[in-house]
């Protein structure tokens, strides 16, 4: 048994903010009291969280682990240790690895692999196309058996509207969502960056942010046509929040993520240096603006990292010739605090929804700390000072624009069914 | 009036100042070209390494006369010849270049930003000889002094550029050589390669975008042609009778600009596309000029960043001159 004692419970779902003790029993959460109500039994552990916030596990919608195949830039045990130290306690990793997440045998080797050397939960995410080639529908039924929890042919959209909304209609029937990489890729085609003053000035080449957000609104219009869940991956573009915002006032079952990297930089950051290079790209100023608002206003349901690690051999190259991706777990709480709590724009209880309730609503499950729900629990500090050093990361790669950056907050300790898997 | 950078990477981060000094450096080079004996000691010992990974004729013709006419010997890295076929990376090949311990590396590449890329990583002097659709640093200094040799100034002139500006890194660094002595730029050409964006990519320069070639070209001083890449021609597919009818560089259209005004083209030429033989070879063009000031001015970048020479050294050109004089009296 574990006694977190003394700390800030935050939890979103039953709108708690007070200090309480929380019993762990195994994997399970035996009690939740007012601080000092509860007596540690006889053998327990005991954790002084005093100062500290406890919060519901944090879970990432949106991460790459690589494995199997691109064990060079990551696998499923040095990632989840990074996740672990970004203070989440489950990941959906993206099924684009080699080869892809098509089929329940790949599924399978991802969750006996977690099981095996991962940190924290790994929940699979199913391609939604053979191969994520946009041809045929995936054997999703098999997936989902198997332990998948979303589709996504994530790295690209759904090839065409039409078998997006075959995908839709067929995830409605298992009640499955389905996770848009929404991009018209002919728009896209050649582009490394956000097209726009910077780009242009640089010389690299751009794409609109219609290259997004023309494929939002598919995306939207075909949720609408399907009544399906859909999420939209990554959203970058304020056209995109648009979109996003339209099909919510019309009540469908539509959400999306931001990740930290875009509420933080904007195209005027990129100076030729690749870890400033992503996909979709940084937005320009007006964008992030309102990504600031939809994360404020509820438009937006979660922060999720994209963490995309690429080894150093591939990613350290010319702007050009550089994969799309950065590294995100141990950086995303440290920015979500500093851009949007410290800067005002939302509260502490806001932020925690957008890695607790807001991910797991997508996922439609629960998450809330109370008696008899999984002892998955993020502690973490809001005024702990330090640096990121990539340098001392678990993660195998180095890809990160935010090494040398001070942050104030972290987390201090993560618990995955009753165990902690990481403590400062 | 001095030049304090390790690089010459873009014109974009230099003052006046800097850009005049360059400028001025590259005067006395001038006259070199003029005389028999062309060749200079300088730079005798030294070695330039010549690393052209996108192919070029002239540019790197003319590098490469310029360490030569310096004294300076030179090593060639040619893309076909490349191991990057091979799958080295840039990084790799720029390290086994520089341990045959050159003194200075003169790139191009096809990567916007790459010559920046590798100066962060190497210690000895880097210039950017074009890179992506950037920069291309040595081609706007020779326009530069063109310019000066034909109008007399740089200042406050009204420069139209024409053809492909998106893509172009000769206009940007003609934008941001120019645009820092008062220059009023018009860009004219097929929308899609004239976005609007361009207007603020220099900030206090005055730069608007036009689309008929009759409105861009009235009253301007200098006219600077680009070649019309014909694979751009593919992407958009755009008809080359299109661009004609709208966009060739005609004696009539000619007219609408100033009396005095010139017309400069980085080349090639494409004869009969964007440019008619007519003006290519007329009075008011000065391509040929360009060519030769081309050299000059690198002799001044090779000198300037291998013997890292300031305002009060005495420039080599005019130590040489009087050389000569001494040798006539022999």
């Amino acid at each position: 048994m574990l006694l977190i004692s003394g700390a800030r419970v935050l939890d979103p779902a039953s709108k708690t903010d007070a200090t309480c003790d929380v019993l762990l029993d195994g994997e399970k959460i035996k009690e939740v009291q007012p601080a000092g109500k509860l007596a540690a039994p006889v053998g327990a552990e005991v954790f002084d969280a005093s100062g500290l916030i406890v919060a519901p596990g944090f879970i990432d919608l949106h991460v790459h682990l690589r494995e199997p195949g691109q064990e060079s830039s990551e696998t499923i045990e040095t990632g989840t240790l990074a996740a672990a130290r970004g203070g989440f306690t489950a990941v959906c990793s993206m099924p684009n690895t080699k080869p892809v997440n098509d089929n329940a045998a790949v599924t399978r080797f991802i969750l006996d692999r977690a099981k095996v050397g991962g940190s924290v939960r790994v929940w699979p995410i199913g391609a939604a196309s053979v191969g994520s080639q946009g041809e045929a529908i995936a054997e999703i039924a098999a997936m989902k058996e198997a332990g998948i929890v979303a589709v996504s042919d994530d790295g690209k959209p759904i090839a065409t509207a039409k078998l997006a909304r075959q995908v839709m209609d067929y995830c409605r029937s298992l009640d499955l969502p389905v996770i848009e990489h929404s991009e018209d890729v002919s728009l896209a085609a050649g582009a490394v960056m956000r097209e726009g003053v910077t780009s242009t000035r640089l010389g690299l080449r751009g794409m609109p942010a219609a290259a997004e957000s023309v494929c939002v609104a598919r995306d939207m219009q075909l949720a609408e046509l399907t009544g399906a869940r859909v999420h939209v991956a990554h959203l970058s573009a304020k056209a995109s929040l648009e979109q996003v915002r339209w099909a919510k006032s019309r009540g469908l079952r539509v959400s999306c993520e931001v990740t930290p990297h875009h509420f933080t930089l904007i195209d005027e950051d990129v100076e030729y240096d690749s870890k400033f290079k992503m996909n979709p790209p940084l937005g320009g100023r007006g964008d992030r603006e309102a990504l600031l608002a939809g994360l404020a206003d509820g438009t937006v349901d979660a922060i999720a990292t994209d963490h995309a690690p690429h080894e150093p051999a591939l990613k350290d190259v010319e702007f050009d010739r550089a994969p799309f991706g950065i590294l995100g777990f141990e950086t995303a709480l440290g920015l979500a605090l500093q851009q949007l709590v410290e800067s005002g724009r939302i509260s502490l209880m806001r932020m925690v929804e957008l890695f607790t309730t807001g991910p797991a609503q997508v996922l439609g499950i629960e998450r809330k700390i109370a008696a008899g729900q999984p002892a998955d629990l993020t502690v973490f500090s809001i005024d702990h000072p330090w640096t990121y050093q990539v340098k001392e990361s678990p993660s195998k790669s180095r890809n990160s624009p935010f090494d040398g950056r001070a942050f104030k907050g972290a987390a201090v300790a993560t618990i995955v069914a009753g165990r902690i898997v990481y403590k400062q | 009036m001095s030049y304090n950078f390790r690089d010459l990477l873009a014109l974009e981060p230099l003052t006046a100042d800097e850009l005049s000094f360059l400028l001025e450096q590259s005067k006395p080079f001038q006259v070199i070209q003029k005389n028999q004996l062309k060749k200079l000691a300088t730079l005798r010992g030294k070695t330039v390494a010549l690393a052209f990974f996108e192919t070029s004729t002239r540019t790197r013709i003319s590098f490469g006369a310029a360490a030569s006419r310096l004294g300076a010997d030179t090593m060639n890295l040619q893309a076909e010849a490349s191991s990057l076929k091979k799958g080295e990376t840039l990084l790799d090949t720029v390290f086994n270049l520089n341990a045959m311990k050159p003194d200075c590396l003169v790139m191009r590449h096809a990567a916007s930003g790459a010559p920046h890329y590798v100066a962060r990583h190497l210690d000895i002097p880097v210039v950017n000889a074009g890179d992506g659709t950037h920069e291309h640093p040595s081609q706007g200094l020779l326009d530069a002094l063109t310019i000066l040799d034909r109008l007399g100034t740089i200042k406050n002139l009204r420069v139209t550029i024409l053809g492909d500006i998106l893509h172009s890194r000769v206009a940007r660094s003609n934008i941001h050589l120019l645009g820092k002595f008062g220059c009023k730029f018009t860009l004219c050409g097929p929308a899609m390669w004239v976005p609007r964006e361009l207007e603020k990519i220099a900030p206090g320069t005055p730069i608007r975008c036009v689309y008929r070639m009759e409105e861009a070209l009235e009253g301007a001083d200098v006219i600077m042609m680009l070649r019309v890449q014909t694979e751009r021609l593919n992407d958009p597919p755009l008809s080359p009778n299109d661009y004609v009818l709208l966009y060739q560089l005609n004696a009539e259209r000619l007219r609408r600009a100033s009396p005095h005004a010139i017309v400069l083209h980085p080349g090639p030429i494409n004869r009969g596309i964007e440019i008619t033989p007519e003006v290519a070879d007329g009075p008011q063009s000065c391509v040929l000029e360009q060519v030769t000031n081309g050299v000059a001015v690198r002799m001044a970048i090779l000198y300037l960043l291998i013997s890292g020479a300031t305002e009060t050294s005495t420039h080599p050109a005019l130590e040489v001159k009087s050389k000569e004089s001494t040798n006539a009296s022999d």
